[in-house]
Parts: structure tokens; C-alpha cells; sequence
């Protein structure tokens, strides 16, 4: 189970959250700030998984960007770290043609793969094909 | 600044570019959250990031009340609004426009709107009933878009209470035309599965539609709910187990469209999870697993690609290959999996192959062995987490030969390792194998020294307390237990010489107590009472330690040692603000002086001896029969006074009739006593005010008053029946030099090569010692080393008597009474065989339809011959106990009832059904209904050669109180013989089903430590009771219960006795009570054990029952309402 999504930049402050369990607002900024101080000062070299209470963090970092998911225990790390990937490439392939990067979009894309803390799709294509539906309802 | 400089600014930090891209010539047309995030980022404290964010939500709040504001910059808003809360500042003004905009906005406006909502509300949030009508609207809507953005927030939040009203819109979706519709109706069901089963329940074919379908999307969406549902209930869909096969097959043979690849690995995730379903789908059940070999061993073949996505797939293989029926054949292949993994220099990579290794090492520690060179350079990797990996791995591998290299690693981690929950975790850790395994005494005490050092304040309380509870029970020699408490009493001398200011005061407290208790054992008591003295000096002592301290002083004090000390201490503290501490100090002056009476109170090395309470408090019968003679009313426990009051404001609505005549009693009583009496007069009288001010005053404290007296008033105390203490053969303790020299020995297993480097030695030698005691057991029992693997510090199984101090810690657990049936039954059993024709003649009758595990009829023929049924009533339950499917199963039930203990007898059980099984143990349960309580009985039948003892069984869940009858959770199975724990269970929290999740651990001899999980589930319905009342009771309870439930339900029949018939059924299935039918109406009551009431209204209406449940409780109503659906479904 995927506990919560984050993406942070460099200084460790947060550009996108999503929480797939209820948790209080204040809780919230805490459990940010710990998880930065966890991650961005880890090495290259290191391990991509990181012990965090009575779960671990799978982060993965693009230039700098950084993305970190809280997962439960039982959770296979290295297929999370993998669809962290596969998210990217997603973003990727939609934000290089409209250059215009929106909280919004990133979320109704994250939404389409992520739901209840659960993988629901990875097809690249069928990730993309609902937000661009919307693009061209608005554009036409 | 030009407009368009300042414009292509403000894109630039926005989302993904962050700011790297500063230079780079992105446009934006307007972007006020660019804006927004720029001015963050430039920003060098929290404190200006609060002003920016509070003016940035003031012009918002502006903005999105004026009428003018379009949709489209209300959107532009949410976003910015979405952005404040992220950083942690509440927007809660905007939740209303985000629900106004999802309803009034188009495309991509609605969708912010809908997002907005789904970040902004939890589950509960009141406002979410504002966004079902236009959930609705855009459900029914003809533009695929707008269905899309309705079903995709349905699915990730919607009240549980409105599902009806969309459900069959969304049931419908599910033969949409289009693949994304008929996917996402899939998921918004499965969200409904998981926040209301019972609203599903009748849908379940339609999953099998869902999972059939032609679209692999929509077929992976229903995976989710199979996956829930098959993890909940594994029996009741092994039918499908070749159609998930079928799938995989597919899947791993690339039949799917390319898009489904991920770096030309056909569908990963979706393998991930059809493995999942398969583990659990195969454990302990043979038959499913053999269907599944072949498509694993092609999973591990096909999985060449020099990928992550790969490994991740094939760790999730093996997994699932050690969890189904073992097949060699496979099994190697797995372990040569992990053996690439755990060697490999990716670092991801190796930390997978530890995580699976821990896991698979339960199976077969000899796996580790294997691994052990690789296994110790990782305990010396730079990265914690691979540390801590390997630690988890050694505690699972830990035995009697290698603890002492294993806890010291362990330590090693401790001390340097900054983490709060790691240090709780590891420390209870080694306190648990530092008890179980301790070579020696040095050690032991060493040990646990170190770890109440570092644990301090922060460890379970449980580990002192158990430590000081060995301490005093002492094991098998009585010299032994002398060399074990001489010994931690100079340890602890030569800690408080040192510097007693550094250790935490948990460990000072235990510190306090040993010495207070075995100091004598030693000579110069003043110096010891010296460096007692110094810690209540000290500033950093708590008053809690100061109180333990001067205790322990107390019980020192005789013989005239330390006479100017205590003076002195009894000085300082007989006037201390704290109360406390002054009691103590008075006690400590007071006890000083009279010899006799110390002797009397305290009783040197008395630990073992159990302190004779008067619990029933017989010395205030006389007060209380006065008190009763005068007119006081009888006492009544709380929980009756709650009830009464609950009833007198149900019943009457009488201005007077409230609660009068408690209050008076107590005011009786208070006015005819004394003040030295008051305080038990308050604990009579418990909840009077006018008392509590008075009571104050005194310090007398009567624990347990409350449970001496009942609803008759006075209840006599039952003596704990004392246990068989069963004679253990004392382990002789291993000397060091002997153990060196095993080491050495053992040595030559490991596979090494001559001549070998210096370092490579050293880590070889660490090898030896960590992994000896893996490898087979007879090279073991070769090295004469079988004995020293018995657990040394095996506890007397004894009753509940202790010493003061553990009686002053358990003193608040109600006194358990053990059962002294679990020792007839344990024992008669095995002599007598009446029934065994019977049995038999069930085998016989069964043997062709015997379909069951292969194990199962083993143990049945086992027990054939070794016991039988000894008390005839058993036999009849047995009989009499319906078979709808006769399976071999059922004789050995007809085994296990007769160990069911007495108390049960007339009470029908469940079916009993096997937990899981392993080599030696069998683990099995079944459940009774009482009257204010269920039963559950676990089995344990022990189908080895030799006696396990130490069987340690935990039991939790998240819907029941949990708690153990028969005394103490350790039990002893001989061999070829059942162990019976039995548990009362109480909700906590109803939920349709509810499971008990228990953990078994034990330790074969000669054998390293092993466990076991299981879980038990059980229907609601099991804690339901019929509520008698009367119409007019019905009615008042009525309007004040608060959680309700409506729903239409089929009727039985259509005859005109339709609704009679109909209530009779759900009667007889659900246990209800049957107030009055009326008419077209019925009225119906129940209770969840003792006092959570549900009440029922049915009314005939076009031919449906409409049903509608009220309860004081949450969710009761609903999940007696799925129970109702489900009685009436099936019948």
C-alpha cells in the first residue's frame, strides 16, 4: 500500500502532496519536513529505500526534482521505485508538448494511476488519455 | 519590467522546471500560482512564508465569494487554494467553492473542482453529501468525460450512506461500451467494498463479468477487488485459482497490447498482483499450488531482462513460491534467485534479497547459511537500512549457539542508531532473546543492563517488569538463582559507583529494586545504602525513582546497617511536599526502629512467597452490615448504575424517577461514618460528588473494592488454584572455554577456502560463530551440543503468586483464575478410547469423498490411534453436530470437541477449523457462544516425537477485546498430545466480519525458535443476542438511538404470511428477538453481546421488505444489515 506521494524540490519544500490516508494538516507538515531531512541528504550510492517509523520511504530523485512515497511494509519497494519511473515518463510525454506545467494536471495524472494507495493503471496511454480529452474539450 | 518578461518569469518555477530552468523561455498566460510559488521559493524563513501564504488566502477568500468571479478564474483560485493547504496552512473557506465548481464548471474546471473536493474532505466530512447531486448528475450525463470525472472521485471518496443512490448508475457503467468507463466503475465498486461490503454484496457476479472481460484494463481493475476479497476469505474462492493462472499465463507470454509494456516487460504490475493473489491462494493448500507451478517456474524463466521492473517481479515470485506448497524443484530455483540478489552490487538489489531471505528463513534457516559471508559484510554496510535489515534477518535465525555474537551486533546498532522506534524495536528484541537463549548469568545480566541503558525511558514497560518478575521466580536450582541475583547485585554496586547520573530511571528503578530485594546476599549493606542514599541526592532522580529508591532502602534497613543514613534520609523526606515520598519516608523511619514488624512486612528473600491479601476485605464486613442495617442501599457496580439510569431515562419519562435512590444511599452513608472510613465509603459509593472533596483527604487506597462487591451484594473471592509445577531436568550451563571450542569446531563447516587473507579470516571466524547451529540438527547433536540449546531460563510455570514488587505491578490486572479443565482434559484424554468405533466408522464413511489436505487425515490417523472422545456428552455433540459436507474433517473435530473444557459443556461450538500447520504443530479453533461473551478455543496438537513447551501464543484484532481465560499465555504441548488456550472475546468496534490475527511462537528442541501466523474469522452474527423488550421499551430506545441504516431486502415468500415468515428466518439465522408484528409492520431487537442494543422496523412495501435498522453503536446497523441480506439471500 502506497501511504502518501510527495515531490519536493532541492530545498526540500514541497511542489505536490497527496495523502492516500487521513491524516491532519499539521501532521502532515511534520511528517514532510522529516521526510526531507530522511531523503535529501542521502548519497547517490545509497539505497533508494529508506526506514521511516513503521515504514519506508522509496524516493527517487530527476535533476531536481525529488520524489518521495511512503509505502506500508508489505509493499514491494522496488516495483514502487520503478512506478515512480513510469509516473515521470508520463509526465514527461505530456508536459513536453504543451509546456505548461500545472499542479492540477500533474494531480489528474497522478490520479489516474494512484487511487487508495493502489497502482490502478500503468499504461502510458491510458494514463494520458483522459486529461487530454479535457485539453481538447477546452480547446475546441 | 515589460508585461512579457514579467510573464515568462513567473512560469518559469512552476511545477517540474522547479529551479533548475531559470534561464529557460517557458510562457504561461496567466499564472498566479507561478506567481505564488515563486515568491515561496525566494523566501528565507517560516515566518515570511506565513505572511505571503495568510495575504495570498485573504485576497482568495476575496475573490471566491464576489458574484463576479467565472469559473474559469474560480478554478485558477482552487489551484492556489489547493497550494496553501499543501504547506500546511488550512484553507477551509474554499471547500464550498471547490463543491460549487465541480457542479457548475466545465472540463477542466470541474475537474480542479472535483480534485479540489478530494484533497480538501476526508471521508467523513459533511460537506461531501453536497457533491452526491452532482456526482448524480454528471453519472447520467451523455458527455464520457463527465462520467469519467464523476466515477474517478467516486472512487476515491464518497459517504458510505449515499451509495444506494448511485449505486445502480454505477452498476450499469459496468456495460459501457467503453473499456475506460467500464474500468473505473470497477474501481468506484471496489472503494465500495471497502467502505460498506454489505451495499456490494449482491454484485458479486458481476466482479466474475469484470475479471472475464475482454479488456485487460478492466480485467486488472477487478483484480483489486479479488485481491481484497480473497485476503479476507482465501476458502471461498479457490475455484478461481486456474482463471488467475490462466491470466498470468498470458500476461508473462505477452498476449497483452503493447502499451501495456513497461520497458518491454509486459504488464509488471499487474503480474505483481495476480502473484499476490496467487500466494494467497496457495497457501497451505496443495492442490491449488500444484496448478500454479508451471506458470511460476515460466514467471522466474521468462524474467531474464536485466531490469529493476524484472527483479521486482521476480521478488514477488519467490515469495509467492515460499508461501504455497513447497515444491523442491521450485524452491531451488527460488533460492538461487535470491542468491543473485542478495550478491548483487546494485544496492537495491541486495536490500530485496535481504527483505526476502528474512522472510524465507522462517521456512529454512538453512538458506542463511548459504548466504553468510554476504550476510555479514552487510551487517558492516555504510547504509542503515541494509544494517537493519540484516539484523531482522539474525533475529529470525537466532538459536542457543550464536545469541550471544547476534545480540552483540544487535547492541553495536544500538548504540550509534539515533531513531526512537528503531531503538524500541530492537531493544525488546534483544531483550526477548537475551531471555530466551542466555548462555549465562554475566551475560544475562550484562545484557539486559546495556539494554535498559539504552532503552531507557523510551522501551515497553514490559521489559523491565518481565525482567524483574525472572528475577524473582527464579528457575530450577536454587544455587543458580543465588550466582544469578549475587551477581546482578554487584553489577549494579559497580554501576552506581560509577556514574549513576547518566542512566535513565527506568533502569534506576530496577537498579533500586534488586538491590532492595538481594543486597543481603552480600555483605556491607551501609554501602550499599550509601549509594542509594546519593541517587535521592541527585537532581536528575524523578520522584517515581525516589520512591523505588527509598523502598528498596526500607527493605535494607534492618540489623542496624546505615543508621546515620536512613536518619539522615528520614529527615530530608519526612516533611517532602510530595506525598509520596513522604508515606515512603514515614514507613522508612517507622520500619527502622521495629525490627519485628519489619521483619513481618517485608520478609527477606521472600520473593517466592505469595503476600496473603485480605482482597475480600473481610475486616469491613461489620462496617458494611451496620451500614446496611442503618437503611444504606446495597452497593452496585458501576456498570449496573449506567444501565439502570440508561433504562429509567428509556423507560420513564418521570421528572423524579432519576437515578434518587444511588445518591441517597451514598449521602447515608457518608454521614453516618467517620472520617477515617471515608475514602471506602467513596469507593461505595463511587460517583457522588458531594464525597470526593472529603475523601480527599485521606490516604487509605483500596484498590479492587469495586470488584468485591456485586449485583447481590457481597461476592465471595475465588482462590487461584495454584498450577502443577512440572519438574524440569536443569540445563546444564555451557562454560565458555566449551563454547570456544565449538566454535572452533563448527568452524570447519563453512565451505572456506585454506589460506585466506587476515580480514577475510576474521569475518570467516564471525561466520562460524553467527551461523552455527543452522545447518542440519544432526550435525548438532554430533557436536554433543544438543542440550545446551534447551532454553536456560525457563520459566517455573507457576500461579499467579510473585513477589511484592511484580505483585505491586500486576496488581491493577484483575486476578486471573486459571482453569483447572484445561489440566483434566490436557491429561484424561489420552487413556481411554470409548468412542473410537465411532470415529472409525466416520473415517470409513468419509475416506471416498476425502478431498482435504493430505496433512489433515494424518493427524486424524494420528489421533486414531492415540486418543479418543473421553466424556460421553462429547460424544453427543460430536453426533449430533450437523455434517452438511462430510469431509474427513469432521472426525477430527469429533477429536478436538472432547478437549473442549468443561465449562463449554451444552454449549454447541463451531465447526473447528485448522489454522495452519507446520512439521510439529498443528494449530486449530472454533468458537462458542455465551451469553455475555464468545469463546474462543485455539488447539494445539503437537504430532512430533518430542514435548514442546513454551508455546507462546499472541492474539489481537482490530474489531475484539482479545482477552486469555487460562491464565498465562505459555503453554506446553506433549507430544502427540492437544494444548487448549481459550480467549473471551468482546467488540470492539462491529464490522461484518471480524478476525483474530494471532502469532504463535515456540521452539522444538534442538531446534531454533519458530513461528507462526494465523487468523481466525468470524460472522458478526456470533455476538449477536436477542434483546427482549417490550413494545413500549422499544419505542423509547427508539428515538434515542442515533445511527441508522435503510434498506430493501427480497421477502422470503409471497404468501400472505410473507413478513411472519420472513421475520422467522432472519430470527432463527440471526439470533433476533421478535418484539411484535403488526400488520404490514414488525418490530424487531437485538444486542450485541451485553449492552449495545440494535433495533429493527421492517414494513411490507410493493413487495420488499423495507428494512430499517437504529443503534446507539456506529456501524452496527450496517452490518447486521448485510448479515440480514446474506440470511435471506441464502435461504
Amino acid at each position: 500500500m502506497i501511504k502518501f506521494m510527495l515531490m519536493l524540490n532541492r530545498q526540500g519544500q514541497t511542489r505536490l502532496s497527496r495523502f492516500y490516508q487521513p491524516m491532519e494538516l499539521s501532521r502532515r507538515t511534520l511528517l514532510e519536513a522529516d521526510v526531507v531531512r530522511c531523503c535529501l541528504s542521502r548519497k547517490k550510492d545509497e539505497c533508494s529505500f529508506v526506514e521511516y517509523k513503521d515504514f519506508k520511504l522509496v524516493y527517487r530523485q530527476y535533476a531536481a526534482l525529488y520524489i518521495v512515497v511512503g509505502v506500508t511494509d508489505n509493499e514491494n519497494e522496488l516495483s514502487v521505485y520503478e512506478l515512480l519511473h513510469n509516473f515521470v515518463e508520463v509526465l514527461d510525454k505530456y508536459f513536453s508538448r504543451v509546456i505548461m506545467f500545472n499542479m492540477d494536471r500533474v494531480h489528474v495524472l497522478l490520479d489516474e494511476m494512484i487511487q487508495n494507495g493502489l497502482v490502478v493503471e500503468t499504461n502510458k496511454s491510458r494514463v494520458l488519455a483522459p486529461l487530454a480529452a479535457l485539453d481538447k474539450m477546452a480547446d475546441g | 519590467m515589460s508585461d512579457v518578461v514579467e510573464k515568462t518569469l513567473t512560469a518559469l518555477p512552476s511545477l517540474l522546471s522547479l529551479d533548475s530552468l531559470s534561464g529557460s523561455t517557458t510562457l504561461s498566460s496567466t499564472s498566479k500560482l507561478g506567481n505564488l510559488i515563486r515568491g515561496i521559493t525566494e523566501l528565507t524563513s517560516k515566518h515570511e512564508e506565513e505572511k505571503l501564504i495568510q495575504r495570498e488566502l485573504t485576497s482568495i477568500k476575496e475573490q471566491v465569494s464576489s458574484p463576479n468571479t467565472s469559473t474559469r478564474q474560480m478554478k485558477e483560485l482552487m489551484v492556489r487554494a489547493i497550494y496553501c493547504e499543501m504547506l500546511g496552512y488550512e484553507a477551509s473557506f474554499s471547500y464550498i467553492h471547490a463543491i460549487k465548481l465541480a457542479q457548475q464548471g466545465t472540463g477542466l474546471e470541474k475537474r480542479v473542482g472535483y480534485l479540489a473536493v478530494s484533497l480538501f474532505l476526508n471521508e467523513s466530512h459533511e460537506l461531501l453529501l453536497l457533491l452526491v447531486n452532482t456526482v448524480l448528475k454528471d453519472l447520467q450525463s451523455t458527455n464520457l468525460i463527465e462520467v469519467c470525472m464523476a466515477l474517478t472521485v467516486v472512487s476515491q471518496m464518497f459517504p458510505k450512506d449515499m451509495i444506494p443512490a448511485i449505486l445502480p448508475l454505477v452498476e450499469e457503467k459496468l456495460n459501457h461500451p467503453k473499456e475506460i468507463i467500464r474500468r473505473k466503475a470497477v474501481l468506484a465498486l471496489y472503494k465500495f467494498y471497502l467502505i460498506a461490503p454489505n451495499q456490494v454484496q449482491h454484485i458479486h457476479n458481476k466482479f466474475r463479468k469484470a475479471l472475464c472481460d475482454k479488456d485487460p484494463g478492466v480485467m486488472a481493475a477487478s483484480l483489486h477487488i479479488y485481491f481484497q476479497m480473497i485476503q479476507e476469505n482465501p476458502e471461498g474462492y479457490k475455484d478461481l485459482t486456474s482463471s488467475f493462472v490462466t491470466i498470468l499465463k498470458q500476461v508473462v507470454g505477452g498476449k497483452l497490447p503493447m502499451d501495456f509494456n513497461y520497458h518491454s516487460v509486459p504488464a509488471p504490475w499487474m503480474q505483481i498482483q495476480l502473484l499476490r493473489i496467487l500466494a494467497i491462494l496457495g497457501r497451505n493448500d496443495q492442490s491449488s499450488s500444484e496448478i500454479m507451478y508451471e506458470v511460476l517456474d515460466e514467471s522466474l524463466r521468462r524474467a531474464e531482462i536485466n531490469h529493476n521492473i524484472t527483479y521486482a517481479i521476480l521478488y514477488e515470485c519467490v515469495k509467492c513460491i515460499y508461501t504455497i506448497h513447497p515444491k523442491s524443484e521450485l524452491l531451488e530455483k527460488a533460492a538461487k534467485c535470491i542468491g543473485n540478489f542478495v550478491l548483487s552490487l546494485k544496492i537495491n538489489l541486495k536490500y530485496l534479497g535481504l527483505k526476502a531471505l528474512t522472510y524465507v528463513v522462517q521456512q529454512d534457516p538453512k538458506l542463511a547459511l548459504q548466504h553468510q559471508m554476504t550476510i555479514i559484510e552487510c551487517l558492516d554496510h555504510s547504509d542503515l537500512l541494509i544494517k537493519r535489515e540484516t539484523l531482522e534477518l539474525l533475529f529470525r535465525i537466532t538459536n542457543a549457539q550464536n545469541v550471544s555474537v547476534i545480540v552483540e551486533k544487535m547492541l553495536e546498532f544500538l548504540r550509534v542508531n539515533k531513531d526512537d522506534y528503531t531503538t524500541i524495536d530492537l531493544v525488546g528484541k534483544v531483550a526477548e532473546l537475551a531471555e530466551k537463549y542466555a548462555p549465562d548469568n554475566e551475560w544475562f545480566i550484562e545484557t539486559m543492563s546495556t539494554v535498559f541503558s539504552v532503552g531507557g525511558d523510551k522501551m515497553q514497560p514490559d521489559i523491565p517488569n518481565s525482567f524483574l518478575k525472572l528475577l524473582s521466580e527464579g528457575f530450577d536450582s536454587v544455587e543458580e538463582d543465588r550466582k544469578l541475583r549475587l551477581f546482578a547485585v554487584d553489577s549494579y554496586v559497580s554501576l552506581l559507583q560509577g556514574e549513576p547520573g547518566k542512566l535513565p530511571q527506568r533502569f534506576l528503578q530496577v537498579i533500586s529494586w534488586v538491590l532492595g530485594e538481594y543486597s543481603y546476599l552480600r555483605e556491607e549493606l551501609d554501602a550499599v545504602l550509601r549509594l542509594l542514599a546519593n541517587l535521592l541526592d541527585m537532581r536528575s532522580t524523578s520522584s517515581e525513582t525516589k520512591s523505588w529508591v527509598l523502598m528498596a532502602m526500607t527493605k535494607l534497613c534492618g540489623g542496624g546497617a546505615g543508621v546515620s543514613v536512613i536518619r539522615e534520609v528520614c529527615e530530608t523526606y519526612g516533611s517532602s511536599l510530595d506525598t509520596v515520598l513522604r508515606q515512603r519516608a514515614q514507613e522508612l523511619q517507622h520500619l527502622s526502629q521495629d525490627c519485628e514488624l519489619r521483619a513481618r512486612v517485608l520478609p527477606r528473600g521472600a520473593g517466592l512467597e505469595p503476600l496473603e491479601v485480605d482482597s475480600s476485605l473481610s475486616f469491613l464486613d461489620g462496617f458494611v452490615s451496620e451500614a446496611l442495617a442503618a437503611g444504606a442501599a446495597p452497593y452496585k457496580p458501576p456498570h449496573q448504575r449506567q444501565e439502570e439510569l440508561a433504562q429509567t431515562k428509556a423507560l420513564s419519562l418521570e421528572p423524579y424517577g432519576l437515578s434518587l435512590p444511588i445518591s441517597m444511599s451514598s449521602c447515608s452513608i457518608a454521614d453516618r461514618q467517620s472520617p477515617t472510613l471515608l475514602s471506602v465509603s467513596s469507593g461505595l459509593s463511587g460517583e457522588s460528588p458531594d464525597l470526593s472533596h472529603k475523601g480527599g483527604t485521606t490516604t487509605l487506597k483500596l484498590d479492587g473494592v469495586k470488584r468485591v462487591w456485586g449485583r447481590e451484594g457481597y461476592l465471595s473471592q475465588r482462590e487461584p488454584v495454584e498450577e502443577p509445577v512440572h519438574v524440569e531436568v536443569p540445563s546444564p550451563v555451557v562454560s565458555p572455554s566449551q563454547r570456544g571450542g565449538e566454535a572452533d569446531r563448527s568452524h570447519s563447516q563453512t565451505p572456506t577456502p585454506t589460506a585466506t587473507p587476515q580480514p577475510e579470516q576474521e569475518k570467516q571466524q564471525l561466520a562460524s560463530s553467527l551461523f552455527v547451529g543452522l545447518a542440519s540438527q544432526s550435525s548438532v547433536c554430533l557436536m554433543g551440543k544438543s542440550e545446551s540449546t534447551t532454553q536456560r531460563f525457563r520459566r517455573k510455570a507457576r500461579g499467579p503468586v510473585s513477589s511484592p514488587a511484580a505483585s505491586e505491578q500486576i496488581s491493577n490486572s484483575p486476578v486471573s483464575t486459571p482453569s483447572t479443565a484445561n489440566h483434566l482434559l490436557g491429561n484424561n484424554f489420552l487413556d481411554s478410547n470409548i468412542t473410537s468405533d465411532l470415529s472409525v466408522s466416520s473415517l470409513e464413511s468419509t475416506s471416498q469423498l476425502s478431498r482435504g489436505p493430505a496433512a489433515a487425515n494424518g493427524i486424524c490417523e494420528v489421533e486414531l490411534t492415540e486418543s479418543s472422545p473421553a466424556l460421553p456428552r462429547d460424544n453427543a455433540v460430536a453426533a449430533a453436530a450437523p455434517a452438511p459436507h462430510q469431509d474427513p474433517d469432521t472426525l477430527k473435530d469429533a477429536c478436538l470437541r472432547s478437549h473442549l473444557p468443561a465449562e463449554f459443556s451444552g454449549l454447541c461450538p463451531s465447526d473447528i477449523t485448522p489454522l495452519c500447520t507446520n512439521q510439529t504443530l498443528d494449530f486449530l479453533a472454533c468458537h462458542l457462544q455465551k451469553e455475555d461473551s464468545v469463546s474462543l478455543v485455539v488447539f494445539i496438537y503437537n504430532s512430533s516425537d518430542s514435548d514442546i513447551q513454551q508455546i507462546l501464543l499472541e492474539l489481537d484484532s482490530d474489531e475484539l477485546e482479545v482477552s486469555c481465560v487460562c491464565g498465562s499465555a505459555v503453554q506446553e504441548a506433549r507430544s502427540h498430545s492437544v494444548a487448549v488456550c481459550q480467549y473471551s472475546l468482546t467488540v470492539k468496534r462491529p464490522s461484518v466480519h471480524v478476525e483474530v490475527v494471532g502469532m504463535a511462537s515456540y521452539r522444538c528442541p534442538a531446534e531454533t525458535p519458530q513461528s507462526a501466523r494465523f487468523s481466525y474469522k468470524l460472522p458478526l452474527t456470533s455476538f449477536i443476542r436477542p434483546l427482549t423488550v417490550s413494545t413500549e421499551e422499544y419505542g423509547a430506545m427508539w428515538l434515542d438511538f442515533s445511527h441508522d441504516t435503510k434498506q430493501k431486502l427480497t421477502l422470503r415468500s409471497d404468501g400472505r404470511e410473507s413478513l411472519a415468515d420472513t421475520l422467522d428466518v432472519l430470527k432463527k439465522k440471526l439470533n433476533l428477538h421478535v418484539v411484535e408484528i403488526i400488520g404490514t409492520e414488525g418490530i424487531v431487537a437485538c444486542r450485541l453481546l451485553r449492552d449495545q442494543p440494535c433495533l429493527m422496523h421492517c414494513r411490507l412495501h410493493e413487495g420488499s421488505l423495507s428494512v430499517w435498522l437504529r443503534s446507539p453503536v456506529p456501524d452496527l446497523p450496517d452490518c447486521l444489515m448485510y448479515h440480514c441480506q446474506r440470511a435471506l439471500q441464502e435461504h
